[in-house]
């Protein structure tokens, strides 16, 4: 029976998305956009018989996080920039020690206190370096309401599944934002659990990786005594093994290809109007949605314009893009950043597609009038009469 | 039950985990140990050991263990007022 | 008046300060807990001790190794996680309570032992200590303090006393040393002790009473660090060092009550003991409150 249409916030969406994807543990700090999703969880969680905490910085509430997750118990946080900024270390950890969890960054205009109550996609390659050392990470992007629900839903999984942090990259835009949505119902969310022994600690088969190469997480407090670091370790016992080269190297290869190996399943990029474009517009987030009007009113004047738009930002949807080079004489990057994707575009092009880029950090969106601005110089710049 | 009551039937050093911090020598109100050229324990005067466990607590590194019987005037005592 | 204790343990419930009655085990029973004896700590460190007296705190209460998890930060007290066979966890520096804080209210029944290092508690952890100790929740907090950060090689802490050398502070330091015992019951905690390595069984009761106390219960170790600490200041053998600390250290009873502690005398045993309500035990009721309001 279909849900009724609900007027959602998307920040609202985040939470409900992560409670449906069954987390029961929130532990953040208030920071404008973001802290709806802890206003919202603070009343949900504990009707669900989850557990909400306002932790005293963002560096406990992602300690915290850990914590409960190392538990088993599904954890998320949510922050903005300069609180996302304060989480880098332990998001490391969690990267290192390979805990699941989901931080959500609503982003705004920065650097540093910048302009709280505005978007902006400054903090996208952050997501990918923000934290020291060589690491992977998974990061998404919502463009909709409906989307802060189901990719928070799909970090979660992710998450479980590749035992990673994931990161959501909201803004203030889609965060604030209120949609009429009909949200998925519980049984058509599909919810994964991360890959637990199926044997007695004693046995060593415990220790194997699951189907996907990923190890087994039994919770603190159960008979497998698991111990959690974040120094250099040996994957099978989780001892420190700073001693060995060859366990770092092999610890450092592993996590990149627990996420790269899996990278056509985790990639997920949504593409309108691409089998004869000439033109694409690579855009995500909020930026999205101007994008795609921008492309309506090009094929409303015959003008054959297509739209990437990744769900998935890191790994970066290198596949599409390529593919996307074969065909495209051109690609429009519009981000509110000054080329942070743009130079992603450019390097999984390698020269065969011009890529023009375009960047706003004024914490104004992006109009659907400035993207048709750049089609149309691009098409006469070709030539083309009208 | 005063020290002077037990008998230590067993001191042992795991020279492979000792650190030959010198703790055990120093703290031993009874001058069991001496110590060899390297500074590792030697239990010279076993008899002497009153079982005050001063040694084994005070070990960093878990190597010593006292194992300990009732001196027989005390287990005699034992015996006779139970 | 009730005492708020683990219901499981109840029968080494404290009646106000009085502690629970240990019985002090043999190294075989202790290396029963250890995933390996053999330790990276400096000959001499009293690390091997306090860890020690806490296995020996455990078994004397009989808690389920199964069910006990240790968090600890960075340091040289924090590499505990290697060597005790629990389910162990190597946080970042200073985080260790927070990650605990997690840990506990995920899954409250489980034992939540938290090791930290002087440096890792009161410099970097400072904030975490003092929130965790304002919310009460029911985790045992130890601190191995040596006034010296030893892993790094041997700079000055927050617990560094004025006029002790580090390298950090060649010239002789400058800055006052924490009573950190003071600081956790400022902050909040209903459990606050201090004991020694040198005092070891009194140091195994003060860790039992930690552990049996529901609410968060905070104990300072005085450790010794001979190679970094003693090194710098007034020598390095740690037979001396342990000495110091039983000419040092005085019976709360007998210590200027509301005194602060000084480097060469400070007050041992329960500084102090309170009631409040529990974190864990309160979110509880407020899930039934909120479960109940959403059924309505």
């Amino acid at each position: 029976m279909p849900q009724p249409r609900r007027l959602i916030q998307g920040n609202e969406a985040c939470a409900e998305g992560a409670i449906a994807a069954g987390a029961r543990f929130f532990a953040g700090y208030p920071i404008t956009p973001s802290t709806e999703i802890a206003e919202v969880l603070a009343v949900r969680l504990p009707q669900v018989g989850g557990h909400f905490m306002q932790m005293e910085d963002e560096i406990a509430s992602i300690a915290a996080v850990i914590g409960a997750s190392l538990a088993g118990i599904k954890a998320l946080t949510a922050t903005s920039g300069p609180g996302f900024s304060l989480m880098q270390e332990n998001i490391g950890y969690a990267a290192m020690a390979q805990v699941p969890c989901v931080i959500i960054d609503v982003m705004r205009g920065g650097p540093s206190t910048g302009l709280p109550t505005e978007p902006s996609q400054g903090d996208v390659m952050q997501a990918r370096w923000g934290t020291h050392g060589e690491h992977s990470i998974i990061a998404l992007v919502p463009s909709s309401v409906r989307e802060c629900f189901t990719l928070t839903v799909e970090a979660f999984n992710l998450a479980e599944r590749f035992r990673s942090p994931v990161i959501v990259l909201s803004d203030a835009c889609v965060g604030h934002m209120r949609e009429a949505v009909e949200l998925p119902t519980p049984d058509e969310v599909e919810v994964l659990e991360r890959p637990q022994p199926g044997c007695d600690p004693d046995d060593a088969a415990c220790r194997t990786p699951s189907a996907d190469g990923i190890f087994p997480l039994p919770a603190l407090g159960s008979a497998f005594a698991v111990h959690v670091t974040g120094l250099v370790y040996n994957l099978h016992s989780g001892a420190p093994a700073t001693g060995d080269p060859n366990v770092a190297e092999g610890l450092g290869h592993y996590m990149r290809e627990k996420i790269y190996h899996h990278r056509d399943e985790i990639v997920r990029v949504e593409e309108l109007e691409m089998e004869d474009a000439e033109v694409a517009i690579f855009a995500y987030g909020s930026v999205a949605r101007s994008a795609k009007a921008a492309m309506k009113w090009a094929r409303a004047q015959g003008v054959k314009v297509g739209l990437i738009r990744p769900l998935t930002i890191w790994p970066f949807p290198t596949a599409a893009v390529e593919h996307m080079a074969e065909q495209v004489r051109t690609v429009i990057v519009p981000e509110m950043n000054l080329k942070q994707m743009s130079w992603e575009v450019q390097a999984a092009v390698a020269g065969r597609t011009r890529v023009v880029d375009y960047g706003r950090v004024d914490g104004k969106l992006i109009q659907p009038q400035e993207i048709e601005d750049l089609i149309k110089r691009e098409f006469h710049y070709h030539h083309w009469e009208a | 039950m005063s020290p002077a009551r037990r008998t230590a039937t067993a001191i042992t050093v795991d020279l492979t985990l000792c650190k030959a911090c010198g703790i055990c020598r120093a703290l031993c109100p009874r001058d069991v140990f001496d110590t060899d050229e390297r500074g590792y324990p030697i239990v010279a005067r076993p008899a002497d050991c009153t079982v005050c466990f001063a040694c084994e607590w005070h070990c960093p590194d878990l190597a010593i263990e006292i194992t300990y019987a009732d001196a027989p005037r005390a287990a005699k005592a034992k015996a006779g007022g139970a | 008046m009730t005492a708020l204790v683990d219901e499981g343990l109840l029968e080494h419930a404290p009646d106000d300060v009085r502690l629970p009655k240990v019985t002090l085990h043999g190294t075989s029973e202790i290396r029963d807990h250890l995933r390996s004896p053999k330790t990276l700590w400096c000959p001499g460190c009293s690390n091997g001790i306090v860890t020690r007296a806490l296995i020996d705190a455990i078994l004397s209460l009989k808690l389920d190794p199964r069910r006990t998890c240790i968090v600890a930060g960075i340091g040289c007290a924090g590499r505990i996680t290697s060597y005790l066979d629990y389910s162990t966890v190597h946080t970042t520096h200073g985080r260790a309570l927070a990650v605990a804080t997690g840990a506990k209210a995920a899954d409250p029944s489980m034992h939540v032992i938290v090791v930290m290092g002087d440096g890792d508690c009161a410099a970097i952890g400072g904030n975490h200590l003092i929130h965790a100790a304002r919310r009460n929740i029911d985790l045992t907090a130890i601190v191995f303090n040596n006034s010296i950060y030893g892993m790094t090689g041997g700079q000055m802490s927050p617990t560094t006393f004025e006029g002790d050398n580090s390298t950090t502070s060649p010239y002789g330091n400058i800055e006052q040393a924490f009573d950190i015992c003071e600081l956790a019951r400022a902050a909040g905690a209903t459990f606050v002790a201090r004991g020694t390595s040198w005092a070891y069984k009194q140091l195994v009761e003060l860790f039992a009473g930690a552990i049996v106390h529901k609410g968060f219960a905070f104990v300072e170790a005085q450790a010794i660090c001979p190679t970094y600490y003693g090194r710098q200041n007034r020598g390095a053998d740690p037979t001396e060092m342990l000495r110091r600390q039983r000419d040092r250290s005085v019976p709360v009873a007998k210590y200027e009550p509301g005194a602060p502690r000084h480097h060469d005398s400070y007050p041992v045993g329960v500084l102090h003991h309170a009631e409040r309500v529990e974190y864990t035990a309160a979110y509880a009721a407020l899930q039934q409150r909120a479960s109940k309001a959403a059924g309505e």
